[in-house]
């Protein structure tokens, strides 16, 4: 043993590396391709760039209160200049209103979203299934100021309708309460267009998470005796979950990022208003779009900080939703 | 060895699918929820057509599950509850996508007429009459965004699809990640970054190109990822049959690859052009809206499709309100027949000519 | 369920002796002989087709099961027996464009007539796939138990029907101690076993088993054999194989599938030890001294 263990171990031989050198053109090849597939990371770091360096002045005056209060006025001295510590920017209103109307379209259109696609990938026949997922799809092309036209001329009438019947019935629920007797261009109209705007994507996600269903789990279910409903609970409902989830945060994403048909179905008032039946809200992005108009170049900084935190808020939602989304394909649940 | 018996076959049959007993049977309980919303909506105070539409899905709900669940018991009748509650569920997803285009016709087809595709709006105002004037300006502006936008954010997501799948370095996973992130990046944010990176330092006023820059940022994600799904599917012994007959990587994409996903990769191009000619935030902050003709993207207010239905809606008379309709047609029309196009080509099995 | 009379069983023994491997395993096992059918039950194929599309995958099957014996299909790949056996529990038209024709009886009456409820015939018989299929957001008690959730059938005492289960499939204790924990830490062969434990649960009257082991390695292979031999007292079983040994070591019947390019078709069925000493059909022979398949 001991004689064994002071002999020189063998010596093991240096790993060999295994190289091609790639011929000249591959190289330009690689180096364009690899150029451009970075493109993403260039254009989202210089729009964060961008935006923090118009920003940040505003940031640092205002400091938490950016975030906490809600009052938006542009002071100029006597001299006729800019006065930034006079000048009160905050958009906590706004920043509410965007998290209201995003949640009021994802309760109202999930559920729609995912039933659809329940129906679509374990009901449909063939062919009215071909012309759903069409007519589903050609919906997330239509311009969103189509969405806010339409919101704005069709939906808000029925909007009004379903408000009067909420309030009537559930005012006792402090959202639905109405401070005075308002109720056209609410959140709750804002929300009803958003969840319209979120259907195509969320159920597109959940349709294509529900085919992933593993075949031999449905047939396992079927064999016992279970009806499609009793499959989908025990089988399609727990694979899909997570993945629905990650669909759910995208449309959140998208809801909390959309401008113009907030700004047209919306009566953008600056206060915070919980009530959601109630004529005022915005949110971030439509009070960006509201505001620039008229905007002084200084207020144009404050307006680079407000979509400085809309970028952040949207980029935070839509990664969860992609992390979430990508890991359900792979954990086999 | 003897070949099997020939054995007449009867016929085929599926005795799973519905008899026309069922049919009728679902036919009846159709019309006995239809009946009831009837007579529910004359004699109690709910009235229109959501009345009509709720009463009768709730009634449908109720009578189906009472029948199934005398047929065939509990399980059978919550069975056919969820059914019944799927189909409304896409019953009224399909419903705004059927609403929209009725109301965008009904509305928009009015102020359709020949001058809108000869005239701007130099010498009008939205509240003319909406015989006056045209649209002739905001389609070439409109043209004309997306034609750059397209130049250089095609390539671009193109360069990002090849680098996922064909070279597969090690910021593989980052960058699908961040292509994701991207996608939901919000055009009012894209619109204020160009302001911020092109217009405040440099050129302090409205033009074409700065808008098809934000339409650009809005557009790589979708070519980069529809590109990427198509480039996917293309075998890779096609792949490697390029590179074993000793030509470069780059050969085998650009003679192999790349050819075979053609028609893939102009169906990416035509969604992501889909996914931006309407887009109006960005334009808004960027290329102004003159109503004069403009064929210069570099210098002066570009109007567009999307700029003149804002105008006019926000304009606010009954004519302006229907010009905003008119040309909310007329970019709904260019969408659709986008998206047709798309989807008749993607279709196509890839590797095909 | 019946009884099974033994007469003739020494004689078999005897005649089958000489022959190859295949028949000694075949007349080894103590074969039970049909009991019999007048009773009306039992399941029984009468002239059953099946297509998918237009192309005729299974031509006119008429094959009884006798209740309380174990049944094995057998044949080359696409002879048809893996469809025939999803027609007996109407899993068959999950496959949109499936057609089928002829009649199967369960207990006397056609699980193919208008009006069935098809989830009480899957409840009276049930089916074991290839692959383990575990539910895998369920725990193992909760998957023995998973068919009367599905079919929301009613029991008194889950505990007593969970180890009756487990029990007769086998897997009672090697998994007691560890019911709440999730079934996709099992191997290969007790996912099997679990998933018989599973069908059993709702009580089925028949077992189709299709290649229930082609999946696992051999003493997993070994393990669900005893299994099936202590279940065919008290289920009738029908079971698809592409192992011969195995067809010979657990059935009761064999019956021959083959297809010569157009529709599969039944050559033959008889006693296991008929088929594997002494087939009537010159192509079962083949197949069974290993000629050819």
């Amino acid at each position: 043993m001991t004689s064994t263990l002071t002999q020189t171990p063998p010596a093991i031989p240096e790993k060999r590396e295994i190289t091609t050198k790639p011929r000249l053109t591959d190289r330009i090849f690689r180096g364009v391709v690899t150029t451009g597939g970075l493109s993403s990371l260039v254009i989202l770091g210089l729009i964060l760039i961008f935006l923090l360096f118009n920003g940040y002045n505003t940031l640092k005056v205002q400091g938490i209160h950016f975030l906490t209060s809600s009052s938006w006025q542009a002071v100029t001295n006597d001299a006729g200049t800019f006065d930034p510590k006079a000048s009160h920017f905050g958009i906590a209103a706004m920043l509410i209103g965007t998290l209201l109307v995003a949640v009021i379209a994802v309760v109202v259109g999930v559920p729609i979203s995912v039933g659809a696609a329940i129906y679509l990938t374990f009901y449909a026949p063939e062919f009215i299934k071909k012309i759903m997922v069409s007519a589903i799809d050609l919906m997330a092309a239509f311009p969103s100021v189509l969405f806010g036209l339409w919101g704005f001329f069709v939906l808000e009438s029925s909007g009004e309708y379903w408000a009067k019947l909420l309030n009537k019935y559930l005012s006792w629920i402090p959202f639905f309460k109405l401070p005075a007797p308002y109720v056209t261009r609410s959140p709750f109209i804002a929300g009803l267009v958003l969840a319209v705007m979120i259907i195509p994507i969320v159920t597109s996600i959940s349709r294509e998470i529900f085919s992933q269903t593993p075949l031999d789990r449905m047939q396992a279910a079927y064999a016992l005796g279970g009806t499609r409903f009793a499959m989908l609970r025990a089988v399609a409902f727990p694979y899909a979950r997570s993945g629905i989830v990650g669909g759910v945060m995208l449309g959140l994403g998208r809801a909390m990022g959309e401008t113009v048909a907030v700004y047209t179905v919306l009566n953008i008032v600056y206060q915070v208003n919980w009530h959601i039946l109630f004529s005022a809200g915005g949110n971030v992005a439509s009070m960006i779009l509201l505001k620039f108009g008229e905007a002084s170049p200084n207020e144009i900084k404050a307006l680079m900080a407000a979509g400085l935190v809309l970028f952040v808020l949207t980029l935070i939602v839509n990664s969860l939703a992609n992390i979430i989304v990508s890991r359900t394909g792979k954990s086999g649940r | 060895m003897s070949t099997i018996e020939k054995v007449t076959a009867p016929k085929p049959r599926k005795p799973w699918a519905a008899t026309p007993l069922d049919r009728s049977k679902t036919a009846g309980i159709v019309i006995a929820a239809a009946l009831v919303s009837f007579v529910l909506v004359a004699i109690t105070p709910m009235k229109g057509k959501l009345a009509y539409a709720a009463i009768f899905f709730l009634a449908y709900l109720i009578i189906d599950f009472v029948v199934s669940f005398q047929k065939a018991g509990r399980p059978a009748a919550v069975d056919s509850l969820f059914r019944g509650l799927v189909t409304t569920a896409i019953a009224i997803a399909v419903t705004p996508v059927v609403s929209i285009l009725v109301t965008v016709w009904v509305r928009g087809h009015k102020g359709l007429h020949w001058t809108l595709f000869t005239k701007d709006m130099h010498s009008n105002s939205f509240t003319d009459p909406v015989s006056q004037g045209g649209l002739l300006h905001a389609i070439i502006g409109t043209f004309l965004l997306v034609i750059v936008a397209m130049v250089i954010s095609v390539p671009i997501g193109i360069l990002t699809a090849l680098y996922l799948t064909e070279i597969r370095g090690r910021f593989t996973r980052p960058i699908e990640f961040l292509v994701q992130a991207m996608s939901g990046v919000p055009s009012i944010v894209a619109g204020l970054f160009i302001y911020a990176a092109i217009l405040i330092p440099f050129t302090k006023t409205v033009n074409g190109i700065q808008g098809s820059l934000a339409l650009a940022i809005l557009m790589i994600p979708t070519v980069a990822r529809t590109s990427q799904e198509v480039l996917k599917l293309i075998p890779s012994d096609l792949r490697e049959a390029g590179v074993a007959l000793g030509g470069t990587q780059f050969r085998s994409v650009a003679l192999v690859v790349v050819p075979a996903a053609r028609s893939g990769l102009i169906t990416a191009m035509i969604l992501g052009v889909a996914r931006v000619a309407g887009e109006t935030a960005p334009i808004l902050l960027l290329t102004g809206g003159s109503g004069t003709k403009n064929y210069n993207v570099f210098s002066g207010s570009l109007g567009s499709l999307p700029n003149y239905v804002w105008q006019a809606f926000s304009a606010g008379t009954p004519e302006s309100i229907t010009r905003a309709w008119a040309g909310i047609l007329v970019l709904l029309i260019i969408v659709v027949i986008l998206f047709t196009t798309a989807r008749v080509l993607g279709n196509r099995k890839v590797g095909k000519k | 369920m019946t009884t099974e009379s033994e007469e003739n069983q020494g004689d078999e023994m005897e005649a089958t002796t000489s022959k190859g491997s295949l028949s000694e395993i075949a007349a080894a096992r103590t074969q039970k002989q049909p009991g019999s059918n007048a009773l009306g039950v039992g399941l029984e194929a009468r002239g059953v087709h099946a297509w998918f599309g237009e192309k005729h995958a299974l031509a006119n099957v008429s094959l009884d099961f006798w209740p309380g014996t174990v049944t094995a299909l057998i044949g080359p790949s696409g002879c048809g027996k893996s469809t025939f056996i999803r027609t007996l529990n109407r899993m068959h038209e999950f496959i949109p464009t499936a057609a089928m024709a002829g009649e199967v009886l369960l207990n006397g009456e056609d699980i193919y007539a208008a009006g069935v409820d098809v989830t009480k015939i899957r409840l009276k018989v049930g089916m074991v796939f290839q692959k383990p299929n575990p539910f895998p957001s369920m725990t193992i008690a909760e998957n023995v138990l998973a068919g009367l959730k599905l079919a929301q059938l009613k029991i008194e005492n889950k505990d007593d029907l969970l180890e009756e289960c487990l029990e007769r499939a086998g897997l009672w204790a090697e998994v007691k101690d560890r019911l709440n924990t999730h079934g996709g830490a099992l191997s290969g062969g007790q996912q099997q076993r679990l998933c018989i434990a599973r069908a059993l649960a709702v009580r089925p009257q028949v077992l189709l088993m299709d290649e229930p082991c082609s999946a696992l390695d051999p003493g997993s292979t070994l393990r669900i054999e005893e299994t099936i031999s202590q279940l065919s007292s008290s289920v009738t079983i029908v079971i698809v194989t592409h192992n011969m040994q195995q067809a010979a070591r657990v059935s009761d019947y064999t019956a021959f599938f083959l297809s010569d390019g157009g529709p599969g078709q039944m050559i033959e069925v008889g006693s296991t030890n008929d088929i594997f000493s002494r087939p009537k059909d010159e192509r079962t022979e083949n197949y069974v001294t290993g000629r050819f398949g």
